[in-house]
């Protein structure tokens, strides 16, 4: 267990107040309304400890709901684009969940397949994350079953392990966690070998490995449409999701100009693969189900190498009719 | 809970109805929709104040009706909604099987439309006091501080569309939202968007709601939108004495009309 | 739409606010009662631009967000009275559609003295005057609808 640093309670103020001198905003999952929601965080005191899992990602701090990629204005017979300019407000995620900061991962593979995705990039060059290890979880969890765990590093620049008598040790993991360690370099002391709390037990629930051998099989199986019976079609799973990366291009414009808008999309919606002529290839909620599952499980990890879940178990928490994955999942597994 | 899942059994063995739409309890804390379609299965079923959902959206869904005539677990508000669908032509008069529960412990089992109407005339349809209370709350509230508490609410709001997806009066195939050409309302969860989108639903449901609060309880980040659709439709009974879900008879308060309709703000 | 955070507020010459007002008319009795106002040579501010309908019962209730997102600062609606509507009964959808929405809006914050219904028939040219200067001033006023314009561009990064 490598510890690079111990980083008392007391500091964490010291330590926000450094980031905020320093220009950083600082993001994070913090109590709101019974609720626990990633958003603005001033000081340390406003964040959610136990229980931290947000009900929405954090992955709007690289790629948020409404994004502007362009705008134009019509100046008399000619047009003039304008490119946004590319975001340089450096962030620090706090207090994530490690699988929250695995998720960038797969969102990075994602959004860099192909055509670099330059917005999102620039976002999360000037995004810095620091997660916290979990010493607990609930029963949608399943990150240990997906290569995750309740302190894996994957995804973070600082990881800080809780300590039995408080406090933390934290793991550099990259430049940037170096670089947000010097801001406050004096509250970051050697490490005193003090008992990390034991991390949670998250039980995995099913073998993924089972999970990938089997989906090549099962494509024309009623399974599909059993399971999904009573999902609503909405976009919560997605919209919730750390690396559900799907979006729509909608352009909000009059004779005068206009702005070019990234927005979210979900797989869920029947329109999402609606075609023009009124053809749709997935017609059906099982068949939108089905391809949830297997863009996730089978076509990311064949074509880019992750897989494209966490075990975060957001999906299953924000759902309206309790459509649980770790379920789901389970059942795919055990089939033949 | 026994004798829901007796009616169940019942009417699955007989071959009455092909799938018994309710909730199970997968564990302690949780409720979710489920299609029971052997015998067997009905012990699955259960019925509590944890059983929020408003079954009735499952009646127009392609999927469902494709396993074949429905029974469906039928607390008043979801025998309301099957009344409203009944009116609007989305469900024939025999179309499924309503086993009625409420208050009582017994269940009813209703075989059309007009016995769901009779017996809905001997439930009271009120307003929960908590929905009463925060609706007189917000009501009460100067206009500068009810504006900002919608703009707080509606600024979280992710246009992931729960809310619609759960209503069981939701059931365009084409919904407004949808329609591009023009995209009357911004598809974008910005400001604007999510303002312009839950007014336009709370208009679409006025005179159609019937106020089982389901789209509140499927937001996903906890934002009251029932109370937008709970005050329109709260605005059509009070002006023009018609109400959503109830009767199987169209009677939609928006188009209709009294040549002496009451209003004091025309000049 | 390009949000524009700081619109140049029009104003007379003399540095006063001058608000815009957006008029939704039927075509028969409002339209044709606003062009009587201008034969008669009644003179009235110049601040309401009028959009011409077939019938109130067609005014879309998403048209007076539109006109609030599009930088007016207040709205009109008007059309025939009830009773003589040209095609009969638009009017009467009409007034209960307002019924609805007006309510709706109020419970929202959305400041309902920037909104004025009224019903003017194509005889009354001066009653157009009267109206459009009463609400030309007081939304002259109220001011900008700052509030609203705000949302435009509200939760876009």
């Amino acid at each position: 267990m490598s510890a690079d640093f111990q980083l008392a309670e007391g500091s964490l103020d010291a330590l926000f107040a450094a980031m905020t001198a320093a220009g950083r905003r600082i993001v994070g999952p913090r109590a709101s309304d019974g609720r626990v929601e990633i958003g603005e965080v001033r000081s340390a005191g406003e964040l959610a400890r136990d229980g931290r899992h947000s009900v929405a990602s954090a992955k709007v701090a690289a790629f948020p709901r409404v994004e502007k990629i362009l705008s134009y204005r019509a100046e008399g017979r000619e047009l003039a684009v304008e490119d946004p300019a590319l975001p340089a407000r450096p962030t620090v995620l706090f207090g994530l969940t490690p699988c929250e900061a695995r998720g960038f991962g797969a969102l990075s593979a994602i959004l860099n397949w192909g055509t670099p995705d330059r917005f999102f990039n620039a976002r999360l060059e000037q995004t810095t994350v620091v997660a916290i290890a979990c010493t607990r979880s609930d029963e949608a969890c399943f990150c240990t079953a997906v290569g995750g765990g309740p302190d894996h590093p994957g995804g973070s620049d600082l990881l800080l392990h809780p300590l039995t008598g408080g406090g933390y040790e934290v793991e550099v993991l990259t430049e940037k966690g170096r670089a947000l360690v010097a801001l406050a370099a004096d509250r970051f002391q050697p490490p005193e070998g003090t008992a990390r709390t034991a991390p949670a037990q998250v039980e995995a629930g099913f073998q993924m490995a089972e999970v990938t051998a089997k989906l090549p099989r099962r494509f024309d199986e009623p399974i599909w449409t059993e399971q999904s019976l009573r999902c609503l079609g909405c976009g919560a799973c997605a919209y919730v999701c750390p690396t559900c990366a799907c979006f729509d291009i909608q352009d909000e414009a009059d004779a005068r100009g206009g702005v070019r808008l990234r927005c979210w999309d979900s797989c869920a919606f029947r329109i999402f693969t609606l075609h023009a002529s009124g053809h749709n290839p997935r017609e059906k909620q099982g068949e939108r189900w089905r391809q949830r599952l297997y863009h996730k499980f089978s076509y990311m990890p064949e074509r880019l190498g992750v897989l494209g879940c966490v075990g975060c178990g957001k999906c299953s928490r924000a759902c309206p009719v309790d459509m649980d994955l770790k379920e789901h999942l389970t059942e795919i597994a055990k089939g033949s | 809970m026994d004798e829901l899942r007796d009616k169940a059994r019942e009417l699955l063995q007989a071959g009455t109805v092909k799938v018994v739409i309710g909730h199970a309890a997968p564990s302690a804390g949780r409720r979710r929709p489920v299609f029971v379609r052997t015998p067997a299965d009905a012990a699955r079923l259960v019925h509590d104040e944890g059983c929020w959902h408003n079954l009735a959206t499952y009646l127009t869904r392609p999927q469902v009706r494709r396993l074949g005539k429905p029974a469906i677990v039928a607390s008043p508000q979801v025998l309301r909604a099957m009344l409203q669908l009944g009116a609007e032509r989305q469900l024939a008069e025999d179309e499924a099987v309503a086993l009625a529960v409420g208050n009582a412990s017994s269940i009813r089992v209703l075989p059309t439309l007009s016995a769901v109407e009779e017996h809905l005339a001997t439930v009271p349809d009120e307003l929960g006091a908590a929905e009463r209370a925060e609706l007189e709350r917000l009501s009460a509230l100067p206009p500068a501080e009810r504006r900002a508490f919608w703009e707080e609410q509606l600024g979280r709001c992710l246009k992931c569309y729960a809310c619609r997806a759960s209503c069981p009066m939701c059931y365009c195939e084409r919904c407004t939202m949808d329609c591009n050409r023009p995209q009357w309302v911004p598809v974008a969860s910005h400001a604007l968007g999510n303002l312009e989108y839950h007014l336009v639903r709370a208009m679409h449901l006025a005179g159609r709601c019937v106020q089982c609060g389901t789209c509140g309880k499927a937001c996903p980040v906890g934002i009251p939108v029932h109370l937008l659709t709970l005050f329109a439709e709260g605005t059509v009974r009070r002006h023009f004495g018609q109400r959503g879900g109830a009767s199987a008879r169209p009677e939609y308060a928006l188009s209709t009309f009294r040549p002496d309709d009451k209003e004091t703000f025309i000049r | 739409m390009e949000p524009t955070p700081t619109r140049a507020e029009p104003s007379n010459g003399t540095g006063t606010f001058q608000p815009k007002i957006t008029a939704f008319v039927c075509n028969w009795c409002t339209y044709a009662g606003a062009d009587l106002t201008g034969t008669s040579r009644i003179k009235y501010q110049s601040n309401v631009r009028v959009i011409r309908l077939p019938c109130t019962g067609r005014i879309d209730f998403m048209l007076l967000l539109k006109a609030f997102a599009r930088g007016s600062d207040g709205i009109i609606v008007s059309g025939c009275h009830p009773n003589d509507c040209h095609y009969t009964s638009g009017n009467y959808h009409a007034r209960r559609r307002w019924i609805v929405f007006r309510d709706l809006l109020e419970f929202t914050g959305i400041d309902l003295r920037r909104v004025t219904f009224a019903w003017v028939s194509a005889a009354e040219g001066a009653k157009w005057a009267e109206l459009v200067d009463e609400v030309t001033n007081r939304v002259r006023e109220l001011g900008p609808y700052r509030e609203y314009q705000a949302l435009l561009g509200a939760g876009i990064e």
